[in-house]
């Protein structure tokens, strides 16, 4: 497994798209930190980054990948490797490279300069998301053969996740909003792993004071360990369910 | 060695294996002949296990291949077409696929040396012709000395010399007892490497007979002529 993970990871780094989006986000990261002696801009600036750049970065580049080296996988399957295997090292391979790509290019800046708690949360929520978004570049590449209709299935759930699932939640909120509805809004963030990341981090940020009595409600929820621990364990579910979807898929799959 | 019972394959609606039944025994040389689309590519993709059968079952020294991978450590294979990583060198790949295979058998270099292959292993495989990268997929397959070779249109896109030389090395493993399953359109070349032959159609075998009960059978001295003469006197019926 191991040799196979390795071949992965160096033909990876060998791309130097990774190498261009590590450089961008250490630009990013770096200048937003420096432009001022408090970090709380530069904390923003990778809120953000995590919350979009990461996610479209993880999704679209696994995607690509992944249709590009079918003639990769092809080769291997002729050879004996079990298919999980080859699928796992995959995974294995591309998630190492973008969680490296995101530690050296955030986590780095982060640990300079916010090596407190906040900065430590938003290193690993960086890199679960990282591991999200890959998770689903699996799923969605193994769903269909044609490659476009794969890369727009991979925008498509970017988009979906990263701007229309706030407008939804929004839209719920206004509409709803004579109905406690509070409690449910907690399980509705379930459904989507940015919005448990953006949840996480603003509460260490202390931003949810601002966030009325629903920041409240979240603040209950998700400010206390066991809340935390949940939230945890579903971001990780976000990333073992689709990849363990896709893995089952691929087995099954003729090529 | 190789056993195909009650194959289907179906891809959503469309039958491209119907219940095909075939036996492969060590030291045959079998050809696997048949129109574009009848089913042959799929044919080998299921004996590799990268095609899953609706139903049915292929069994190699007994043992069903369903969900199995070792037995592919005895087969070589040889693409249609061999795509590989595009910045992967001919030496990358070969180095590569020795260090998944880990094996300590000694390797079969032959066509590594007679395609000279050697030369050209700081290339990039994108720069490469299709011509030169058969060769490296026909040097993988015979590298490690397996018992069964699955060849899938070897000589096309080879040049006259290098598809003598693959020619020679096929005859000269069947020599050695393997078994040996070559897909191709071309007849001619096949004459004097096969010992049986497999014609298929929409997905059947239409028939699977030796050589020497072909030619007789049909009066002909030759493979494409006999197999021409078959498919007449069945359009004719």
């Amino acid at each position: 497994m191991n040799r196979i993970i390795k071949i992965i990871f160096l033909d990876i780094l060998k791309n130097k798209i990774i190498l261009a989006y590590t450089i961008i986000l250490g630009i990013l990261s770096w200048s937003s930190f420096g432009l001022e002696d408090n970090s709380a801009k530069g904390l923003l600036t990778i809120l953000n980054i995590i919350l979009f750049t990461v996610p479209l970065v993880s999704i679209l580049f696994s995607t690509i990948y992944l249709y590009n080296s079918s003639e990769f996988i092809e080769l291997l399957l002729s050879q004996p490797i079990k298919r999980k295997k080859i699928w796992l090292s995959l995974f294995l391979g591309l998630s190492l490279s973008m969680v490296l790509a995101f530690f050296i290019g955030a986590g780095i800046p982060l640990l300079v300069y916010a090596p407190d708690s906040v900065g430590i949360m938003m290193l690993i929520v960086g890199c679960l998301i990282s591991l999200v978004f890959v998770a689903l570049a699996f799923l969605s590449s193994i769903l269909t053969r044609d490659k476009s209709k794969g890369i727009g299935i991979a925008i498509m759930s970017w988009l979906y996740f990263a701007l229309l699932f706030d407008g939804i939640v929004l839209f719920l909120l206004f509409q709803f909003s004579d109905y406690p509805i509070e409690k449910a809004m907690v399980a509705v963030t379930a459904l989507s792993p940015i919005d448990l990341a953006r949840i996480q981090i603003l509460l260490q940020l202390d931003a949810s004071a601002m966030m009325g009595y629903t920041g409240a409600i979240f603040k209950d929820f998700f400010g206390t360990s066991l809340g935390l621990l949940i939230s945890f364990l579903l971001l990780c579910s976000w990333v073992v369910v689709p990849f363990f979807i896709s893995l089952i898929k691929f087995k099954n799959k003729d090529l | 060695m190789i056993e195909i019972k009650n194959l289907n394959k179906k891809f959503g609606r469309l039958e491209v294996l119907r219940d095909v039944n075939l036996t492969f025994k060590k030291g045959e040389c079998i050809a696997l002949i048949g129109p574009n689309g009848c089913g042959k590519t799929t044919l080998i993709k299921s004996i590799l296990g990268m095609v899953i059968p609706t139903n049915g079952d292929v069994l190699f020294n007994q043992k069903s291949i369903l969900k199995e991978y070792l037995y592919r450590e005895q087969i070589g294979y040889m693409p249609q077409i061999g795509r590989y990583p595009d910045y992967m060198t001919i030496g990358q790949i070969i180095e590569m696929i020795k260090k998944i295979r880990n094996s300590n058998q000694t390797l079969d270099e032959d066509l590594l040396k007679a395609f000279d292959l050697e030369k050209i292993f700081g290339k990039q495989m994108r720069t490469l012709s299709g011509g030169t990268t058969q060769k490296v997929s026909a040097t993988l397959a015979f590298l490690f000395n397996p018992e069964v070779l699955i060849l899938d249109e070897p000589t096309a896109g080879l040049d006259p010399l290098a598809s003598e030389i693959l020619k020679d090395k096929i005859i000269k493993e069947k020599e050695k007892g393997k078994l040996i399953l070559i897909t191709s359109h071309l007849l001619s070349e096949l004459d004097d490497m096969i010992t049986q032959i497999i014609f298929m159609q929409d997905g059947k075998v239409h028939f699977h007979k030796t050589i020497t009960d072909l030619l007789e059978s049909t009066n002909e001295q030759k493979i494409s002529k006999a197999i021409a003469k078959i498919l007449k006197s069945q359009s004719n019926e």
